[in-house]
């Protein structure tokens, strides 16, 4: 016999639990709502929409970028938000995984009559990233996810920008940002985890697009339950350049350690969110000079940016 | 008891041999991290304590995915 607060049912109710989570077991019900007015409570705390915002959700058809892109429609429903919306897809060209992610987004789009745009590494920098990685790691012995990740922040700042987009969502989850802040901790980058945050980002730029993160406080496991208790049809799709990264072993670390001390990454993202402030006052006291690339005119913290960089490089082979 | 797992990542199905009674123990014996995985039976999502029965039919979904 099963009782209320039993591990199995729902602690808030006598239904069937289907995630056990710190503070007790939810139904699909109960979860839902849990997630979604989590997701809401984000945005309304951190300011992350402002009524005059045009909205740009970066979006690959994965999970994240899914539920980041429903719940922003959502959001601005339950708020009676005026807020022009509309989604951007950056192809990068990786054979056997993004097409599958970008056959779900359009369809996706299409039920949820949401403005899709595409952009491709093909058809802005000259080759996909399945080509242009041998290239660029021949003389700069720079990883895929390195190359795939400049040139990613890059057209999706620009698109945005040139769209009229005074926001970029993107679908950044509490794994994600833990990670990313372990990862700077390792290499000393404390400039850069400066930079993270449910907001990115130190001052307004006139040549950055600010991003936000929705997801900021939600696990990666709650992100493909909801997806899954929605009935969206989101594939199992994996980067096959994902194992190669740096990342993807503080991905493992992270894991190992959340199974053994439950709360584990909550409390890398408290930690850091309690710290942000002061690595934001330095970061203000220097700040580093931002300035048009001299190739292609986007911000620079270099003569030439790290976009062209690499586009050049191509371009002599 | 004997239990059949459908692995998403992998799309593989396998018969295995378990010894022990809940989903958790489950992912143990395949060593998988429960962090990494949701645990379905007829397209229910169960929870780490849930008790599984002879013959049943799992689907393990991966909840990492992308780059």
């Amino acid at each position: 016999m099963l009782f209320r607060g039993d591990k199995m049912n729902c602690h808030k109710c006598d239904a069937k639990a289907v995630i056990s989570l710190q503070h007790g077991s939810l139904c699909k019900s109960h979860f839902l709502s849990y997630f979604e007015e989590k997701v809401f409570r984000t945005i309304n705390k951190f300011q992350l929409i402002e009524r005059k915002d045009k909205l740009c959700i970066a979006t690959s058809g994965g999970k994240d970028s899914l539920t980041v892109l429903y719940l922003t429609k959502k959001y601005l429903e339950k708020y009676n938000c005026n807020n022009e919306l509309f989604a951007l897809a950056v192809d990068e060209g990786i054979a056997k995984y993004r097409e599958k992610t970008l056959r779900d987004l359009h369809h996706f789009c299409r039920e949820q009559n949401i403005r899709l745009e595409t952009v491709s590494f093909n058809e802005e920098l000259g080759k996909n990233l399945d080509v242009a990685y041998p290239f660029i790691n021949k003389g700069t012995k720079k990883k895929p996810c390195h190359i795939c990740g400049v040139w990613r922040r890059y057209l999706l700042n620009k698109q945005a920008r040139d769209l009229g987009a005074t926001k970029v969502v993107t679908g950044h989850n509490l794994d994600d940002e833990a990670q990313a802040i372990v990862m700077n901790l390792f290499k000393a980058n404390t400039k850069i985890a400066g930079r993270l945050g449910p907001i990115s980002g130190i001052e307004e730029q006139e040549l950055f697009v600010q991003r936000v993160k929705p997801l900021y406080f939600c696990l990666e496991k709650e992100v493909r339950l909801y997806t899954i208790l929605k009935g969206w049809q989101v594939q199992f799709a994996e980067c096959p350049y994902s194992h190669t990264g740096y990342r993807h072993d503080i991905q493992e670390m992270l894991n190992e350690f959340e199974q053994k001390y439950k709360g584990t990454k909550q409390g890398i993202i408290n930690s850091f969110l309690a710290m942000l402030p002061l690595l934001r006052e330095e970061e203000r006291k220097q700040p580093e000079e931002i300035k048009p690339c001299q190739e292609c005119g986007e911000a620079a913290n270099q003569e030439v940016c790290n976009a062209c960089k690499m586009k050049a490089i191509i371009q002599s082979c | 008891m004997k239990i059949s797992v459908h692995i998403e990542r992998t799309n593989t199905t396998q018969k295995i041999d378990f010894s022990g009674i809940t989903v958790r123990q489950l992912l143990c014996q395949l060593d998988l991290n429960l962090e990494t995985v949701l645990v379905a039976r007829n397209n229910e999502v169960l929870t780490e304590e849930e008790t599984l029965q002879e013959n049943d039919l799992l689907e393990i979904l991966s909840v990492i995915s992308g780059g």
